[in-house]
């Protein structure tokens, strides 16, 4: 059996020299908690509503990379694929709030959200007001009927550079911001597709294995069970499928305008991620679908998982405007 | 059993989980993310330490359960450190005051414990959670609740590791497990397990130490 390999210092310390590389990799523009884990951004505007995320490390740049200018303003790390404590949320908010009050956004995973309610909890208690909004945006956990059960995956980067904008250019109150994030969350859509597991830092073999001829469709980034293990086939097939899923799902129509995020779940080449890019053009030009915007790269990833996702954001006149804005931050320049 | 001796048992506990690893993360690999076992290590080795601190004071019983809660709750992160942290901090301040475990004292520990679970997590029996344990554990000991504690525990443990047990008939309903539907059939839920873990160490150390009754 195969063993996973992994260039690391020691298993325990990752996620604190992922933190400290981030810190290098940022130029300065972060301040850090060590005691907490957490990092937020320098130069907060006094008037400007803070939006907060956490998560378990192992998704890299998600989600601490989308700190910046026009991006989210506080992070709190989690163990790999492990929710942050109630105290690394709390320190971090209260370091970085500026008294316009809190968007808690972060994916929606039982342990975020327990972690993430007994913070607002506690911070009720010192008059720090939050808003809580969880990204549901991967089609494959759970279907239309139950979209709150969904989990939060790569459409994410969306909903930060929306609610971003919005909080530091627009001055958006918290309510407003809510409402915002909460609508761009209704307009997105991931589907992600595996090709083989991972593994933990610690763990000595791989948290599941498939088949040399096997695909799971509908995968989550801690290599949670998608819809379906399928036979391995092309590229064209595979995006076909997943488009398809995707337009059905909200759906999209034609004369839609989208945003597409193409993102590598952690170890696929970057030939395979513009053929995929490609083909998904294709196939959203075929139905009128008009692209306003594609990325493609790393954005938020399952350690070194085999396989990518599609994330589709679909714009209004508000969204447009806010999606247009520039941000600076380590996973996303625009 | 007074606070010093109730400090013990935890401290025999906390050893026992953290050796407790990687039959966690086995278990968890199966049907989870794979991280459990590391986090219940990474939880009760904080509270191995804690417990060892020539400066650790608890008050009474109550205290010293609100204090190892707050400790996984703080060091482990995730659902676990969410839902343990909250069973023993809400369990403990369910008996302020009280300077022994008696069956009795464990019951009240328990069933309010499960209580507070309930409303942070949601979950309830049926559910493939760690709440199958506990609801079994803190029904059998408010049966048990006027026999010796070393019988009651000994009980308790019992009926926790039946409840995790039959945690593999159970579909899930949260966690990684809700994804896999009917393929976590047969497979008993890591948290469940960890729970009936707790019990069966605290209940061993009372059997093997001096009876305390």
């Amino acid at each position: 059996m195969r063993k996973p390999k992994k260039l690391l210092n020691h298993p325990d310390h990752v996620r604190r020299e992922v933190m400290r590389g981030l810190t290098c990799a940022y130029n300065g523009q972060l301040t850090t908690l060590n005691d907490h884990c957490a990092v937020y951004r320098r130069n907060i505007a006094a008037d400007q509503v803070i939006i907060v995320s956490g998560g378990g490390s192992g998704h890299e740049p998600t989600f601490a990379g989308f700190i910046g200018k026009g991006g989210i303003d506080a992070c709190a790390l989690g163990e790999v694929f492990t929710s942050p404590s109630p105290d690394q949320i709390i320190a971090v908010t209260q370091a970085a709030h500026t008294g316009q009050g809190v968007l808690f956004l972060y994916g929606n995973y039982a342990g975020d959200g327990m972690n993430f309610d007994i913070a607002a909890e506690i911070l009720a208690e010192s008059g720090i007001q939050t808003r809580t909004l969880r990204a549901t945006d991967d089609i494959a956990s759970a279907p239309p009927s139950r979209i709150n059960d969904r989990r939060g995956v790569g459409g994410i980067m969306f909903l930060y550079k929306i609610a971003g904008s919005a909080a530091q250019y627009q001055h958006y109150n918290l309510t407003q911001l809510h409402t915002l994030t909460s609508k761009a969350n209704q307009h997105t859509r991931t589907i992600g597709v595996a090709l083989d597991g991972c593994a933990l830092p610690q763990a000595s073999r791989f948290n599941f294995e498939l088949a040399e001829d096997e695909i799971e469709m509908g995968i989550g980034i801690h290599g949670e069970a998608g819809l379906s293990r399928q036979k391995m086939t092309s590229m064209d097939e595979t995006v076909v499928e997943m488009v398809d899923r995707l337009c059905t799902d909200l759906p999209y129509q034609s004369g839609d305008r989208l945003c597409v995020a193409i993102n590598n779940l952690g170890a696929l080449s970057n030939t395979e991620l513009l053929i995929a890019a490609g083909k998904v053009g294709q196939e959203l030009d075929k139905r009128g679908i008009i692209i306003h915007d594609m990325v493609s790269g790393h954005f938020c990833t399952a350690l070194e998982m085999a396989g990518f996702s599609i994330s589709f954001l679909k714009l209004d006149a508000e969204l447009q405007a806010l999606y247009d804005m520039p941000c600076d931050t380590l996973g996303w320049r625009k | 059993m007074n606070v010093n001796e109730t400090q013990a048992m935890l401290y025999f506990t906390a050893e026992k989980m953290v050796e407790s690893e990687p039959t966690l993360t086995a278990l968890d690999q199966v049907i989870g993310d794979g991280d459990h076992g590391i986090g219940m290590q990474r939880g009760f080795a904080a509270v191995r330490q804690q417990l060892q601190d020539p400066a650790f004071q608890a008050h009474d019983i109550g205290d010293l359960f609100n204090q190892i809660g707050t400790k996984l709750m703080t060091t482990m992160g995730g659902a676990s450190g969410a839902i343990f942290g909250t069973l023993f901090r809400a369990g403990g301040k369910s008996i302020p005051g009280e300077t022994q475990l008696t069956s009795q004292v464990l019951a009240t520990l328990l069933n309010q414990g499960w209580r507070a679970v309930h409303q942070r997590g949601q979950a309830k029996p049926g559910d493939k959670t760690m709440v199958d344990a506990l609801a079994a554990a803190a029904q059998t000991a408010q049966a048990e609740a006027t026999k010796p504690l070393d019988q009651a525990l000994a009980a308790v443990a019992k009926a926790a590791m039946a409840g995790a047990e039959q945690t593999q008939t159970m579909i899930a309903v949260f966690g990684r497990a809700k994804n896999l539907g009917e393929r976590a059939l047969g497979h008993i839920d890591p948290g469940a397990m960890s729970m009936a873990y707790i019990l069966t160490f605290m209940s061993d150390y009372v059997r093997h130490s001096a009876r305390y009754t």
